[in-house]
Protein backbone atom coordinates (compact mmCIF):
# COMPACT_ATOMS: atom_id res chain seq x y z
CA UNK A 1 0.00 0.00 0.00
CA UNK A 2 1.55 3.44 -0.89
CA UNK A 3 0.74 6.81 0.86
CA UNK A 4 1.57 9.83 -1.00
CA UNK A 5 2.63 13.05 1.18
CA UNK A 6 1.96 15.97 -1.69
CA UNK A 7 4.91 18.35 -1.95
CA UNK A 8 3.94 21.40 -3.45
CA UNK A 9 6.74 23.87 -1.56
CA UNK A 10 4.76 23.77 1.80
CA UNK A 11 5.34 22.88 5.01
CA UNK A 12 7.07 20.40 7.09
CA UNK A 13 7.03 17.39 4.70
CA UNK A 14 9.59 15.66 6.66
CA UNK A 15 7.68 15.65 9.72
CA UNK A 16 4.79 14.20 8.55
CA UNK A 17 6.65 11.95 6.43
CA UNK A 18 8.38 10.40 9.39
CA UNK A 19 5.45 10.14 11.70
CA UNK A 20 3.43 8.33 9.04
CA UNK A 21 6.20 5.76 8.55
CA UNK A 22 6.65 5.59 12.56
CA UNK A 23 2.63 4.80 12.34
CA UNK A 24 2.88 2.28 9.87
CA UNK A 25 5.79 0.26 11.39
CA UNK A 26 3.57 -1.58 12.98
CA UNK A 27 0.82 -2.23 9.66
CA UNK A 28 3.52 -3.66 7.29
CA UNK A 29 4.36 -3.00 4.17
CA UNK A 30 3.47 0.49 3.92
CA UNK A 31 5.56 2.54 1.22
CA UNK A 32 5.36 6.42 2.13
CA UNK A 33 5.85 8.61 -0.66
CA UNK A 34 7.04 12.33 -0.32
CA UNK A 35 6.15 13.53 -3.90
CA UNK A 36 5.75 16.82 -6.57
CA UNK A 37 4.24 14.14 -9.16
CA UNK A 38 0.62 14.12 -9.90
CA UNK A 39 0.69 10.51 -11.69
CA UNK A 40 2.18 9.18 -8.17
CA UNK A 41 -0.95 11.12 -6.30
CA UNK A 42 -3.10 9.57 -8.57
CA UNK A 43 -2.35 6.24 -8.36
CA UNK A 44 -1.47 6.04 -4.45
CA UNK A 45 -3.86 4.36 -2.22
CA UNK A 46 -3.51 6.65 0.60
CA UNK A 47 -3.48 10.69 -0.12
CA UNK A 48 -2.26 13.28 2.50
CA UNK A 49 -1.97 17.21 2.22
CA UNK A 50 0.01 18.67 4.85
CA UNK A 51 0.26 22.64 4.87
CA UNK A 52 1.29 25.42 6.47
CA UNK A 53 1.42 29.02 6.20
CA UNK A 54 -1.26 31.62 5.06
CA UNK A 55 -3.99 29.94 3.44
CA UNK A 56 -3.88 31.98 -0.51
CA UNK A 57 -0.13 30.93 -0.67
CA UNK A 58 -0.58 27.81 -0.07
CA UNK A 59 -3.32 27.73 -2.69
CA UNK A 60 -0.89 29.63 -5.10
CA UNK A 61 1.22 26.52 -4.24
CA UNK A 62 -1.20 23.65 -4.81
CA UNK A 63 -2.14 25.06 -8.56
CA UNK A 64 2.10 25.75 -9.58
CA UNK A 65 2.48 21.94 -9.48
CA UNK A 66 0.65 21.18 -13.18
CA UNK A 67 -1.80 18.59 -12.54
CA UNK A 68 -1.85 18.20 -8.92
CA UNK A 69 -5.31 19.32 -8.12
CA UNK A 70 -6.76 17.17 -11.25
CA UNK A 71 -4.89 14.24 -9.68
CA UNK A 72 -5.87 14.41 -6.33
CA UNK A 73 -9.43 15.25 -7.07
CA UNK A 74 -9.10 12.07 -9.35
CA UNK A 75 -7.84 10.04 -6.59
CA UNK A 76 -10.53 10.98 -3.63
CA UNK A 77 -13.92 11.60 -5.84
CA UNK A 78 -13.27 8.72 -8.33
CA UNK A 79 -11.18 6.12 -6.59
CA UNK A 80 -12.69 6.59 -3.00
CA UNK A 81 -8.88 7.15 -1.57
CA UNK A 82 -8.93 7.83 2.19
CA UNK A 83 -7.35 11.79 2.16
CA UNK A 84 -5.94 13.54 4.92
CA UNK A 85 -5.55 17.32 5.46
CA UNK A 86 -3.75 18.49 8.25
CA UNK A 87 -3.64 22.38 9.48
CA UNK A 88 -3.47 24.68 6.46
CA UNK A 89 -4.17 21.41 4.47
CA UNK A 90 -7.04 20.79 5.94
CA UNK A 91 -8.25 24.23 5.33
CA UNK A 92 -7.81 24.20 1.56
CA UNK A 93 -10.45 21.70 1.75
CA UNK A 94 -13.19 24.08 2.27
CA UNK A 95 -15.19 26.61 -0.12
CA UNK A 96 -13.31 29.63 0.62
CA UNK A 97 -10.41 30.81 2.35
CA UNK A 98 -10.94 34.56 4.20
CA UNK A 99 -6.91 34.91 5.19
CA UNK A 100 -5.57 38.06 3.13
CA UNK A 101 -8.59 38.60 1.10
CA UNK A 102 -10.52 35.72 -0.33
CA UNK A 103 -9.37 32.85 -1.95
CA UNK A 104 -10.71 29.77 -3.37
CA UNK A 105 -10.60 26.41 -1.88
CA UNK A 106 -11.30 23.02 -2.81
CA UNK A 107 -14.82 23.23 -2.17
CA UNK A 108 -14.89 19.58 -0.80
CA UNK A 109 -16.13 20.39 2.39
CA UNK A 110 -18.65 22.98 2.02
CA UNK A 111 -18.01 26.39 4.28
CA UNK A 112 -15.16 29.08 4.82
CA UNK A 113 -12.24 29.52 6.69
CA UNK A 114 -12.09 32.25 9.14
CA UNK A 115 -10.37 34.18 11.93
CA UNK A 116 -10.65 32.95 15.70
CA UNK A 117 -12.19 35.08 17.43
CA UNK A 118 -11.84 34.08 20.95
CA UNK A 119 -14.48 35.64 23.19
CA UNK A 120 -11.58 37.01 25.75
CA UNK A 121 -10.03 39.70 23.74
CA UNK A 122 -6.89 38.93 26.06
CA UNK A 123 -5.98 35.36 24.45
CA UNK A 124 -3.30 35.39 22.41
CA UNK A 125 -3.18 34.58 18.58
CA UNK A 126 -1.95 32.17 16.91
CA UNK A 127 -3.97 29.23 19.13
CA UNK A 128 -0.56 27.81 19.79
CA UNK A 129 -0.10 24.71 21.51
CA UNK A 130 -1.35 22.00 23.81
CA UNK A 131 -5.46 20.96 23.75
CA UNK A 132 -7.69 18.47 24.30
CA UNK A 133 -10.06 17.33 21.78
CA UNK A 134 -14.05 17.33 22.09
CA UNK A 135 -15.97 15.22 19.55
CA UNK A 136 -18.67 15.89 18.14
CA UNK A 137 -19.49 12.44 16.42
CA UNK A 138 -17.49 9.29 15.99
CA UNK A 139 -14.85 9.24 13.30
CA UNK A 140 -12.60 6.01 12.42
CA UNK A 141 -9.47 8.25 12.59
CA UNK A 142 -10.06 8.64 16.45
CA UNK A 143 -10.54 5.01 17.12
CA UNK A 144 -9.16 3.99 20.90
CA UNK A 145 -8.05 7.70 21.39
CA UNK A 146 -8.93 9.13 24.78
CA UNK A 147 -10.99 12.94 23.91
CA UNK A 148 -12.62 15.25 26.23
CA UNK A 149 -11.04 17.15 29.29
CA UNK A 150 -9.34 14.63 30.29
CA UNK A 151 -8.16 13.01 27.14
CA UNK A 152 -4.92 13.20 25.53
CA UNK A 153 -3.60 16.34 23.74
CA UNK A 154 -3.52 17.91 19.90
CA UNK A 155 -0.72 20.40 19.11
CA UNK A 156 -2.19 23.22 17.34
CA UNK A 157 -0.96 26.49 15.79
CA UNK A 158 -3.22 28.73 13.51
CA UNK A 159 -4.89 31.74 13.33
CA UNK A 160 -8.12 30.44 11.42
CA UNK A 161 -10.30 27.70 11.20
CA UNK A 162 -12.63 26.37 8.81
CA UNK A 163 -16.77 26.97 9.72
CA UNK A 164 -18.06 23.85 8.38
CA UNK A 165 -21.54 24.76 6.65
CA UNK A 166 -22.66 21.23 7.20
CA UNK A 167 -22.74 20.74 10.90
CA UNK A 168 -22.35 16.52 9.97
CA UNK A 169 -19.12 17.18 8.41
CA UNK A 170 -17.08 18.57 11.74
CA UNK A 171 -15.99 15.83 13.92
CA UNK A 172 -13.91 17.26 17.17
CA UNK A 173 -13.46 20.66 18.38
CA UNK A 174 -11.75 22.88 20.72
CA UNK A 175 -11.92 25.25 23.08
CA UNK A 176 -10.27 28.38 23.13
CA UNK A 177 -12.15 31.30 24.02
CA UNK A 178 -15.04 30.08 21.76
CA UNK A 179 -15.09 26.62 19.84
CA UNK A 180 -12.87 26.17 17.47
CA UNK A 181 -12.87 23.57 14.58
CA UNK A 182 -10.25 20.71 15.22
CA UNK A 183 -11.46 18.07 12.45
CA UNK A 184 -13.91 17.59 10.16
CA UNK A 185 -14.75 14.61 7.90
CA UNK A 186 -17.06 13.75 4.61
CA UNK A 187 -16.85 10.41 3.41
CA UNK A 188 -13.30 9.32 2.01
CA UNK A 189 -11.95 13.00 2.84
CA UNK A 190 -10.96 13.94 6.38
CA UNK A 191 -9.15 16.92 7.87
CA UNK A 192 -7.38 17.85 11.10
CA UNK A 193 -6.00 21.63 12.03
CA UNK A 194 -3.73 20.38 14.51
CA UNK A 195 -0.76 18.73 13.50
CA UNK A 196 -0.98 15.06 14.13
CA UNK A 197 2.79 14.36 12.88
CA UNK A 198 3.84 16.71 16.11
CA UNK A 199 1.12 15.42 18.48
CA UNK A 200 3.15 12.72 19.84
CA UNK A 201 0.69 9.28 21.23
CA UNK A 202 -2.56 11.00 20.20
CA UNK A 203 -0.89 11.82 16.34
CA UNK A 204 0.73 8.75 16.38
CA UNK A 205 -2.69 6.88 16.94
CA UNK A 206 -4.61 8.76 14.79
CA UNK A 207 -2.08 8.45 11.59
CA UNK A 208 -2.41 4.73 12.00
CA UNK A 209 -6.11 4.64 12.24
CA UNK A 210 -5.87 7.03 9.03
CA UNK A 211 -3.67 3.76 7.77
CA UNK A 212 -6.06 1.41 8.48
CA UNK A 213 -9.41 3.47 7.32
CA UNK A 214 -11.29 2.21 4.81
CA UNK A 215 -14.53 4.40 3.89
CA UNK B 1 -8.46 23.97 27.12
CA UNK B 2 -4.77 24.95 25.85
CA UNK B 3 -2.13 24.12 28.45
CA UNK B 4 1.06 26.30 29.44
CA UNK B 5 3.96 24.76 27.63
CA UNK B 6 7.37 23.97 29.49
CA UNK B 7 9.76 23.87 26.95
CA UNK B 8 13.41 22.64 27.81
CA UNK B 9 16.58 24.61 25.52
CA UNK B 10 19.33 22.84 24.40
CA UNK B 11 22.69 24.83 23.63
CA UNK B 12 24.37 23.18 20.39
CA UNK B 13 27.91 23.45 19.17
CA UNK B 14 29.22 22.15 16.18
CA UNK B 15 26.52 19.16 16.64
CA UNK B 16 27.07 18.69 20.78
CA UNK B 17 25.06 19.77 23.32
CA UNK B 18 27.39 22.05 25.40
CA UNK B 19 27.08 22.73 29.13
CA UNK B 20 26.37 19.05 29.47
CA UNK B 21 23.08 17.19 30.08
CA UNK B 22 23.07 14.93 33.03
CA UNK B 23 20.16 12.59 32.47
CA UNK B 24 20.37 9.08 34.32
CA UNK B 25 19.99 6.31 30.79
CA UNK B 26 21.54 8.83 28.36
CA UNK B 27 24.26 6.91 26.51
CA UNK B 28 25.76 10.00 25.27
CA UNK B 29 25.14 12.80 27.28
CA UNK B 30 27.06 14.92 24.00
CA UNK B 31 24.54 13.94 21.41
CA UNK B 32 21.53 16.31 21.48
CA UNK B 33 19.63 13.68 19.75
CA UNK B 34 19.66 11.07 22.46
CA UNK B 35 18.79 14.38 24.79
CA UNK B 36 16.36 15.11 22.45
CA UNK B 37 14.72 11.80 22.83
CA UNK B 38 14.81 12.11 26.23
CA UNK B 39 12.97 15.35 27.02
CA UNK B 40 10.09 13.44 24.09
CA UNK B 41 9.61 10.72 26.34
CA UNK B 42 9.74 12.78 29.55
CA UNK B 43 6.64 14.91 28.02
CA UNK B 44 8.27 18.38 27.07
CA UNK B 45 5.90 20.37 25.42
CA UNK B 46 8.10 21.42 22.38
CA UNK B 47 11.99 21.20 22.48
CA UNK B 48 14.38 24.46 21.68
CA UNK B 49 17.96 23.88 19.91
CA UNK B 50 19.78 27.02 20.42
CA UNK B 51 22.49 26.77 17.61
CA UNK B 52 25.82 28.51 18.91
CA UNK B 53 28.54 26.80 16.21
CA UNK B 54 30.77 29.72 15.89
CA UNK B 55 31.41 29.64 12.36
CA UNK B 56 28.65 29.45 9.52
CA UNK B 57 30.89 26.55 7.83
CA UNK B 58 29.53 23.92 10.42
CA UNK B 59 25.74 25.07 9.56
CA UNK B 60 24.90 21.25 7.92
CA UNK B 61 25.79 19.94 11.56
CA UNK B 62 22.87 21.49 13.06
CA UNK B 63 21.31 20.11 9.85
CA UNK B 64 21.77 16.89 10.29
CA UNK B 65 20.47 17.44 14.04
CA UNK B 66 17.37 18.70 13.71
CA UNK B 67 16.92 15.87 10.97
CA UNK B 68 17.54 13.40 13.55
CA UNK B 69 15.96 14.77 16.20
CA UNK B 70 12.67 15.37 13.42
CA UNK B 71 13.11 11.27 12.67
CA UNK B 72 12.60 10.18 16.69
CA UNK B 73 10.57 13.10 18.06
CA UNK B 74 7.05 13.80 17.35
CA UNK B 75 7.12 17.03 19.31
CA UNK B 76 7.53 20.78 18.24
CA UNK B 77 11.16 22.27 17.38
CA UNK B 78 12.72 25.16 17.28
CA UNK B 79 15.23 26.08 16.25
CA UNK B 80 17.81 29.21 16.70
CA UNK B 81 21.30 30.45 16.59
CA UNK B 82 22.72 32.66 13.93
CA UNK B 83 19.95 33.01 11.72
CA UNK B 84 20.07 35.94 8.66
CA UNK B 85 18.79 34.83 5.79
CA UNK B 86 15.24 33.61 4.38
CA UNK B 87 17.56 30.73 3.06
CA UNK B 88 18.73 29.89 6.98
CA UNK B 89 15.28 29.84 7.38
CA UNK B 90 14.34 27.59 4.43
CA UNK B 91 17.05 24.83 5.10
CA UNK B 92 15.96 24.75 8.93
CA UNK B 93 12.32 24.08 7.81
CA UNK B 94 12.91 21.46 5.49
CA UNK B 95 15.59 19.69 8.02
CA UNK B 96 12.63 19.14 10.34
CA UNK B 97 12.30 22.23 12.55
CA UNK B 98 8.79 23.49 12.78
CA UNK B 99 9.61 27.20 13.65
CA UNK B 100 12.75 28.81 13.81
CA UNK B 101 13.98 31.71 15.89
CA UNK B 102 15.48 34.97 14.99
CA UNK B 103 17.76 36.82 17.01
CA UNK B 104 20.37 39.17 15.96
CA UNK B 105 19.79 39.58 12.16
CA UNK B 106 16.11 40.72 13.08
CA UNK B 107 17.61 43.53 15.38
CA UNK B 108 20.05 44.71 12.40
CA UNK B 109 17.09 44.37 9.97
CA UNK B 110 13.65 44.53 11.03
CA UNK B 111 12.22 43.54 7.30
CA UNK B 112 14.14 40.34 7.31
CA UNK B 113 11.19 39.20 10.07
CA UNK B 114 8.59 40.55 7.17
CA UNK B 115 10.02 38.62 4.35
CA UNK B 116 10.32 34.88 6.72
CA UNK B 117 7.23 35.65 7.71
CA UNK B 118 5.70 36.17 4.78
CA UNK B 119 7.30 33.28 3.23
CA UNK B 120 6.84 30.47 5.55
CA UNK B 121 3.72 31.90 7.37
CA UNK B 122 3.69 33.75 10.91
CA UNK B 123 3.27 30.74 13.10
CA UNK B 124 7.00 29.42 12.58
CA UNK B 125 8.78 32.49 12.86
CA UNK B 126 9.96 33.22 16.46
CA UNK B 127 11.76 36.16 17.04
CA UNK B 128 14.02 35.72 19.93
CA UNK B 129 14.32 39.19 22.47
CA UNK B 130 17.23 39.29 24.89
CA UNK B 131 16.88 42.17 26.58
CA UNK B 132 18.74 44.05 29.77
CA UNK B 133 17.15 46.66 32.34
CA UNK B 134 18.44 49.97 32.01
CA UNK B 135 16.10 51.94 33.97
CA UNK B 136 17.52 52.78 37.27
CA UNK B 137 16.15 52.36 40.80
CA UNK B 138 13.21 54.45 41.09
CA UNK B 139 12.66 55.35 37.16
CA UNK B 140 10.67 54.04 35.32
CA UNK B 141 10.86 50.24 34.13
CA UNK B 142 12.53 50.38 31.07
CA UNK B 143 14.72 47.23 29.22
CA UNK B 144 17.37 47.43 26.19
CA UNK B 145 18.32 45.14 23.54
CA UNK B 146 21.68 43.47 23.66
CA UNK B 147 23.33 40.88 21.21
CA UNK B 148 26.13 39.20 20.93
CA UNK B 149 25.19 36.91 24.13
CA UNK B 150 24.48 40.41 25.71
CA UNK B 151 27.50 42.42 25.62
CA UNK B 152 26.38 44.51 22.95
CA UNK B 153 24.08 47.17 23.85
CA UNK B 154 21.56 48.76 20.79
CA UNK B 155 19.51 51.22 22.67
CA UNK B 156 16.43 49.93 21.15
CA UNK B 157 13.34 50.26 23.38
CA UNK B 158 12.60 46.30 24.06
CA UNK B 159 9.01 46.45 24.70
CA UNK B 160 9.17 48.62 21.23
CA UNK B 161 10.97 46.16 19.56
CA UNK B 162 8.77 43.57 20.41
CA UNK B 163 5.26 45.56 18.77
CA UNK B 164 7.56 46.38 15.97
CA UNK B 165 8.53 42.70 15.04
CA UNK B 166 4.75 41.18 15.86
CA UNK B 167 3.42 43.68 13.87
CA UNK B 168 6.41 42.41 11.22
CA UNK B 169 4.63 39.02 11.55
CA UNK B 170 6.24 37.37 14.12
CA UNK B 171 4.43 34.95 15.53
CA UNK B 172 5.93 34.52 18.74
CA UNK B 173 8.41 35.96 21.16
CA UNK B 174 11.45 34.32 22.89
CA UNK B 175 12.19 36.70 25.52
CA UNK B 176 15.66 36.39 27.59
CA UNK B 177 16.17 38.45 30.46
CA UNK B 178 19.47 38.86 29.98
CA UNK B 179 20.24 40.01 33.71
CA UNK B 180 18.65 36.78 35.19
CA UNK B 181 20.03 34.49 32.53
CA UNK B 182 21.90 32.13 34.45
CA UNK B 183 21.38 33.09 38.18
CA UNK B 184 18.64 31.30 39.06
CA UNK B 185 17.25 33.99 40.68
CA UNK B 186 13.82 33.77 38.66
CA UNK B 187 12.33 35.30 36.02
CA UNK B 188 12.24 38.99 35.23
CA UNK B 189 8.23 39.36 35.52
CA UNK B 190 8.21 42.59 35.18
CA UNK B 191 9.49 42.94 31.59
CA UNK B 192 7.75 39.18 31.08
CA UNK B 193 4.18 40.96 31.83
CA UNK B 194 5.21 44.34 30.11
CA UNK B 195 6.10 42.33 26.61
CA UNK B 196 2.87 40.48 27.20
CA UNK B 197 0.79 42.98 27.45
CA UNK B 198 2.49 44.65 24.38
CA UNK B 199 1.77 42.18 22.23
CA UNK B 200 -0.75 39.67 20.64
CA UNK B 201 1.10 36.21 20.22
CA UNK B 202 2.28 34.29 22.69
CA UNK B 203 5.74 35.07 24.70
CA UNK B 204 7.95 32.42 26.42
CA UNK B 205 9.56 33.55 29.72
CA UNK B 206 13.66 32.47 29.76
CA UNK B 207 16.23 33.38 31.91
CA UNK B 208 16.43 32.70 35.39
CA UNK B 209 14.89 30.01 36.53
CA UNK B 210 16.22 28.02 39.46
CA UNK B 211 12.81 27.11 40.91
CA UNK B 212 10.13 25.30 40.24
CA UNK B 213 7.83 28.36 41.58
CA UNK B 214 9.70 30.53 39.20
CA UNK B 215 8.14 28.66 36.02
CA UNK B 216 4.40 29.69 37.75
CA UNK B 217 5.62 32.81 38.56
CA UNK B 218 6.52 33.53 34.92
CA UNK B 219 2.84 32.31 33.74
CA UNK B 220 1.08 34.05 36.59
CA UNK B 221 3.02 37.58 37.02
CA UNK B 222 4.41 37.44 33.93
CA UNK B 223 1.60 36.47 31.52
CA UNK B 224 3.65 34.64 29.65
CA UNK B 225 2.26 31.08 27.57
CA UNK B 226 5.07 29.36 27.81
CA UNK B 227 7.92 28.68 29.76
CA UNK B 228 11.60 28.05 28.78
CA UNK B 229 14.69 26.40 30.96
CA UNK B 230 18.01 24.68 30.41
CA UNK B 231 20.07 24.17 33.35
CA UNK B 232 17.23 22.92 35.73
CA UNK B 233 16.43 19.68 33.55
CA UNK B 234 19.63 19.16 32.23
CA UNK B 235 21.45 18.82 35.24
CA UNK B 236 18.30 16.90 36.52
CA UNK B 237 17.57 19.30 39.34
CA UNK B 238 13.64 18.70 38.01
CA UNK B 239 12.42 16.68 35.67
CA UNK B 240 9.78 17.93 32.95
CA UNK B 241 6.61 16.27 35.34
CA UNK B 242 7.74 17.68 38.21
CA UNK B 243 7.74 21.10 36.89
CA UNK B 244 3.96 20.40 35.29
CA UNK B 245 3.15 19.37 38.37
CA UNK B 246 4.06 22.17 40.24
CA UNK B 247 2.44 24.08 37.85
CA UNK B 248 -1.06 22.26 38.06
CA UNK B 249 -0.90 22.47 42.00
CA UNK B 250 -0.92 26.11 41.41
CA UNK B 251 -3.85 25.65 39.41
CA UNK B 252 -2.10 26.24 35.86
CA UNK B 253 -3.74 23.98 32.77
CA UNK B 254 -0.61 21.85 31.46
CA UNK B 255 -0.61 18.66 30.05
CA UNK B 256 0.47 15.51 31.28
CA UNK B 257 0.02 12.74 28.85
CA UNK B 258 2.61 10.43 28.29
Amino acid sequence: MSVAIIDYNSGNLHSAAKAMERAALDLGAERVVVTSDPEIVRTADRVVLPGVGAFADCRAGLDAVPGMVEAMTEAVKERGRPFLGICVGLQLLAERGLEHGVTEGLGWIRGEVERIAPSDPELKIPHMGWNTLQTAREHPLLAGIPTGEGGLHAYFVHSYHLKPADGIDLVATTDYGSTITAMVARDNVAGTQFHPEKSQRLGLALLANFLKWHP
Amino acid sequence: MLKVRVIPCLDVKDGRVVKGVQFVDLRDAGDPVEAARAYDLAGADELTFLDITASHENRGTILDVVRRTAEQCFMPLTVGGGVRTVDDVRTLLHAGADKVSINTAAVNRRAFVGEAAEKFGEQCIVVAIDAKRVSKEGEENRWEIFTHGGRTPTGIDAITFAREVVDLGAGEILLTSMDRDGTGQGFDCALTRAVADAVHVPVIASGGVGTLDHLVDGIREGGASAVLAASIFHFGTFTIREAKERLAEAGLPVRLDV
